[in-house]
């Protein structure tokens, strides 16, 4: 078997928030790497730094210390146009909250995406692999909290992205929503081969993965590898 | 401080820009204000002041010789309370400092002094009544000649040269805005008021124990219209040429019409500002209240009550409301200092005081005041209304529905930051609206505004390019035959020469009727010629009258009806005459016939008082010598000198206020903008960054916001030229009086410069806008909603 290739590697990086009076430090020296093709499930207590450290993948933000590769390029070192470019070009989020336009239906949210991307999806071809084929002229204000979030992995998977990376994408939905979600993602996983990312603090999800990095603290506390996976309408929760 | 007003001070310092920007479009409201209402009550009650203190006549009116024994007659008339009779006559000067003749008015002064329109002597004596060769000049015409008391002149009195000497230096209530013949314009340099004692007047123009000028004070109370009669039937005899009141007395006229300017400037203006006001302050505590829900919400379940919660905002929109009077205040006091200044250079008073008077800060403070507080009682009525439960949660997402724009997007392919923005629009289109109307308001104040640039430059086309082709007119002291005509070819440079009579009548169509000058043309003059209502010059038809739109309009004639012409020069008679055409005039009111038709109904052959005369340049010098020193001319009028006074005045004037109003528009349209901007900003900045966590450079997640707003700039600026040329229209119309109709001309490059004006205010403040959004955090914005 060949050695797996990484999408992103970090080495030692820290976030230290400095609000003045304290100082709280996110972040303090996590080494990672994320293969390509796999899906990797980020657990940790709320404040282990999971979110700073999807940002920073993401290129949303910066480490106080330490460096980050996309493939080989470092992109602590990158300019702010540069890190535009990097997440435009190459990396799908997912939030918890979905973020979606509002004014604009599920198909012209993912028709954002798909206008500036270099070789998109088309709109309805990304909505009907998240099951949303029926939906395309709804607005998010019609559509309920798990197709939102389905509308949202629609828009980050259109421009076909090396990275998905996903904060929290079930933990505004119900069991049933949030099982919907977690296929999607797992489908556009194995079927777009994009690396993946979950951040979750939902302990039953880690079975859906190859590989769960435990942090907690902002320390990258433990590795586990799952040699069965489970389907996502095998967890509950 | 109790902890609601701590949180009121934060409150204003984290929105001081938005509180500016509200504030400046308020203090422009309440500045024109003040500065019109403090300049109208300024001017009016200096001049009050100044006819009531030194007795400015009620009552006018001239003959060519009336014997004094006249007076008491005059004097016993029911409701006259003084009488004056004077010698006046319109003479040319020779000043040692000008190659060309200067012209004044002279009149006589009584030997116990004047009771009525008492000069104010600023420098220097009376003259001597027994010294014939001393004279009083006006103090304007003596600065711009450097003349003081003990200097000397020469003047063409009559047909003889005389040398006087100057003793004192006048100011007078019947010259408070004086200008020559012809010229529209005072020139101090060519035109000067000269006093001088009444028996050396009577033998200079032949009028012993004559007066060929009167003015009298009314009774208080006392109905003019007979006393008006009773002297056109007294005066009949002596070539009495229509007596009349203040309303045809040219100082008096124009002062008029400033103040009645002034007048309609403090309504019009300040109302726009105070409406978009209200509007912006509405907008901006209705989204920072919608902001502060969960403020509210929080304060209402702690127990504060609605009244405490409410008061705090009023409060808010209070101080809103207090700094832009006290803004527009100080601007208004200010430029009310700098147009005083102004009407100083154009008005001669002996004294010109700005003096507001408190009811313009009164009206306008309160005013004001009531624009912000209503501006935010809205806002704070629904916040108050809400249950604290429900105004702590997260408000509803909008919810938005397909429509018109969805058809558009799609047949023109929009890109879907696009639609964003269409969607915008249409969702709150009463925001939208806002910000239009703003820019609306701005482009039509512009448009209303610096249109009097073209219209006065169509003026001065249609007077000195089509209308008078002369360069020079002469005016006889006394009607000669067409003999005349052939002695101007004689004189030096003379290359064409044409006559013109001009003769007062009395005109009148049903009810309406006034006094006015006549003139007989030849019917096809080269020189000067009428323009017709569509701009081209015509000749005049060979019978009947022609008449300026102006007066055409005032009567209620048209073209076709029949017009009574009373001729106030022997034979005296009533006509009945046919209009024949109507003409456009934008200076002066005068009549036209056909000089042929004239002399027809007076049976006498032909006559010329005034003499156009086409020059050589180069001989002009040589012209302005013979006419000093040639008898039986009374005056001159250069044209080119005229035109260049013109320039240089509307220049000035017209400067300062484009000047002013470019201001106005600039501060209304970025204080629209800006706060638009803002509140879209604060509303929408978790959507915006959400673009930039999609790859949206920073640029194109601008081209939201501002582009938006750039959209609505873009559509308001049409509609703004609509209403701005519809409310020129109400301007010219009430700016016009009846020595000035003002042209409805708007030019291309106004509108241009109206709509650049209002498109570079309203980017400039979208793009102070987008730097704050270039500094948004994404981070942070995302999480806000979290």
């Amino acid at each position: 078997m060949s050695h797996p290739r990484a999408v992103f590697r970090t080495e030692g990086i820290t976030k230290v928030y400095d609000t003045g009076a304290v100082q709280v430090h996110a972040l303090r020296g996590v080494d990672l790497a994320l293969n390509e093709g796999e899906l990797v499930v980020l657990l940790g207590a709320s404040g282990s730094g999971k979110s700073t450290l999807l940002n920073i993948l993401g290129g949303l933000d910066r480490p106080t210390a330490g460096r980050v590769f996309f493939r080989e390029r470092e992109l602590t070192r990158a300019s702010e146009a540069e890190l535009t470019r990097f997440r435009r070009d190459h990396v799908g989020f997912v939030f918890q909250f979905y973020n979606l336009v509002p004014s604009l239906t599920a198909r012209e949210n993912v028709a954002l995406v798909t206008e500036i991307a270099r070789a998109p999806l088309r709109p309805e071809e990304a909505l009907a692999r998240v099951g949303l084929a029926h939906r395309l002229d709804h607005f998010p204000a019609e559509l309920s909290g798990g197709e939102q979030q389905r509308v949202a992995i629609a828009r980050a998977i259109a421009k076909r992205p090396e990275v998905l990376l996903c904060d929290e994408p079930t933990g505004a939905l119900d069991s049933a929503a949030g099982v919907q979600v977690l296929e999607a993602l797992v489908a556009v996983n194995e079927e777009m081969g994009a690396a993946t990312a979950i951040i979750t603090h939902n302990q039953a999800t880690r079975r859906i993965a190859h590989r769960v990095l435990v942090l907690a603290d902002g320390r990258l506390v433990r590795e586990e590898v799952n040699d069965t996976r489970l389907a996502p309408a095998e967890v509950h929760w | 401080m109790a902890p609601l007003d701590r949180k009121l001070w934060r409150d204003l310092r984290r929105l001081w820009a938005q509180v500016l920007a509200i504030a400046v479009v308020l203090a422009c409201g309440v500045m024109v204000l003040v500065l019109a209402q403090g300049a109208h009550r300024s001017l009016l009650e200096t001049r009050e002041a100044y006819y009531e203190r030194n007795r400015f006549a009620d009552l006018f009116a001239q003959a060519t010789r009336a014997p004094r024994a006249l007076l008491p007659e005059i004097a016993a008339l029911p409701g006259v309370a003084q009488v004056e009779a004077r010698i006046a006559a319109t003479v040319l000067l020779d000043m040692p400092d000008m190659v060309e003749p200067a012209m004044a008015r002279v009149l006589s002064l009584p030997p116990g002094g004047a009771v009525l329109n008492l000069p104010v002597l600023r420098q220097g004596r009376l003259p001597d009544p027994d010294r014939p060769e001393e004279v009083a000049v006006s103090e304007n015409f003596a600065a711009a000649h450097g003349l003081v008391p003990g200097d000397g002149f020469r003047a063409l009195l009559d047909g003889q040269i005389r040398t006087l000497r100057v003793t004192g230096l006048l100011l007078s209530p019947e010259f408070i805005y004086a200008f020559g013949p012809d010229t529209m314009m005072p020139d101090d340099r060519r035109f000067g008021i000269v006093w001088m004692g009444e028996a050396a007047a009577a033998s200079a123009f032949d009028l012993q124990g004559a007066f060929n000028d009167l003015t009298l004070r009314l009774a208080a109370g006392a109905d003019a219209a007979p006393v008006l009669a009773a002297l056109d039937r007294l005066l009949e005899p002596y070539g009495g040429t229509g007596a009349h009141g203040r309303d045809r007395q040219i100082s008096h006229v124009f002062l008029e019409s400033e103040l009645s300017q002034l007048e309609a400037m403090a309504v019009i203006l300040p109302p726009v500002f105070f409406v978009i006001s209200a509007f912006l302050v509405n907008m901006v505590l209705g989204r920072m209240i919608a902001l502060e829900r969960p403020v509210i919400g929080l304060l209402k379940a702690v127990g504060y009550p609605t009244r405490a919660i409410a008061l705090h905002y009023l409060k808010l929109a209070a101080l809103v409301g207090v700094a832009g009077v006290a803004l527009g205040w100080a601007a208004g006091i200010l430029l009310g200092q700098g147009l005083t200044a102004l009407y100083a250079g154009f008005f001669r008073f002996p004294w010109l005081i700005y003096a507001p008077g408190a009811a313009a800060f009164a009206v306008s403070g309160m005013i004001g005041l009531a624009t912000t507080v209503a501006g935010a009682l809205r806002g704070v009525f629904a916040a108050v209304r809400l249950p604290p439960a429900v105004a702590m949660a997260p408000p509803a997402p909008p919810r938005f529905s397909r429509g018109l724009v969805d058809v558009l997007g799609r047949a023109l392919a929009l890109r879907q930051t696009t639609m964003m923005i269409l969607r915008s629009i249409t969702r709150w289109p009463g925001r939208a609206a806002v910000t239009l109307f703003g820019v609306v308001a701005a482009v039509a104040m512009l448009v209303s505004t610096l249109f009097t640039f073209d219209a006065m430059q169509a003026m001065i086309d249609e007077v000195f390019s089509l209308g008078n082709r002369q360069q020079v007119t002469l005016a006889l002291a006394r009607p000669g035959g067409l003999g005349a005509v052939e002695e101007a070819l004689a004189l030096p440079g003379v290359l064409a020469a044409e006559g013109a009579f001009g003769v007062p009548v009395r005109i009148s169509h049903g009810s309406h009727g006034r006094l006015i000058a006549l003139e007989a043309r030849p019917e096809a003059s080269a020189l000067v010629r009428v323009i017709d209502a569509g701009g081209r010059p015509a000749s005049l038809p060979p019978d009947g009258v022609v008449l300026s739109e102006g007066i055409a309009r005032d009567l209620g004639v048209r073209p076709g009806d029949r017009l009574t012409v009373e001729l106030l020069a022997p034979p005296r008679e009533v006509h009945d005459l046919p209009v024949t055409a109507v003409i456009r005039q934008s200076l002066g009111q005068q009549i036209y016939m056909a000089e042929q038709a004239l002399f027809a109904l007076m049976r006498r052959p032909p006559q010329v008082n005034r003499l156009n005369l086409l020059v050589d340049p180069l001989e002009l010098p040589a012209l302005h010598a013979q006419v000093k020193a040639t008898p039986g001319l009374a005056g001159i009028t250069v044209w080119s000198d005229v035109r260049a006074k013109f320039d240089a005045t509307l220049e000035q004037n017209l400067s300062m206020m484009t000047v002013i109003y470019a201001a106005l528009g600039i501060l209304m349209t970025a204080g629209v903008v800006y706060n638009a901007a803002r509140i879209q900003l604060a509303e929408r900045a978790h959507e915006l960054a959400s673009l930039r966590v999609l790859g949206f450079s920073r640029g194109e997640v601008a081209y939201v916001l501002v582009g938006e707003i750039m959209l609505l700039a873009v559509a308001a600026i049409p509609l703004g030229w609509l209403l701005g040329r519809a409310v020129a229209g109400v301007v010219a119309r009430g700016f016009s009086t009846e020595m000035v109709t003002i042209p409805l001309v708007i030019l291309p490059p106004t509108y241009a410069t109206a709509g650049l004006i209002a498109l570079g205010a309203a980017l400039g403040a979208a793009l102070a806008v987008r730097r704050r959004l270039d500094a948004i955090d994404i981070v942070s914005a995302l999480k806000a909603r979290e």
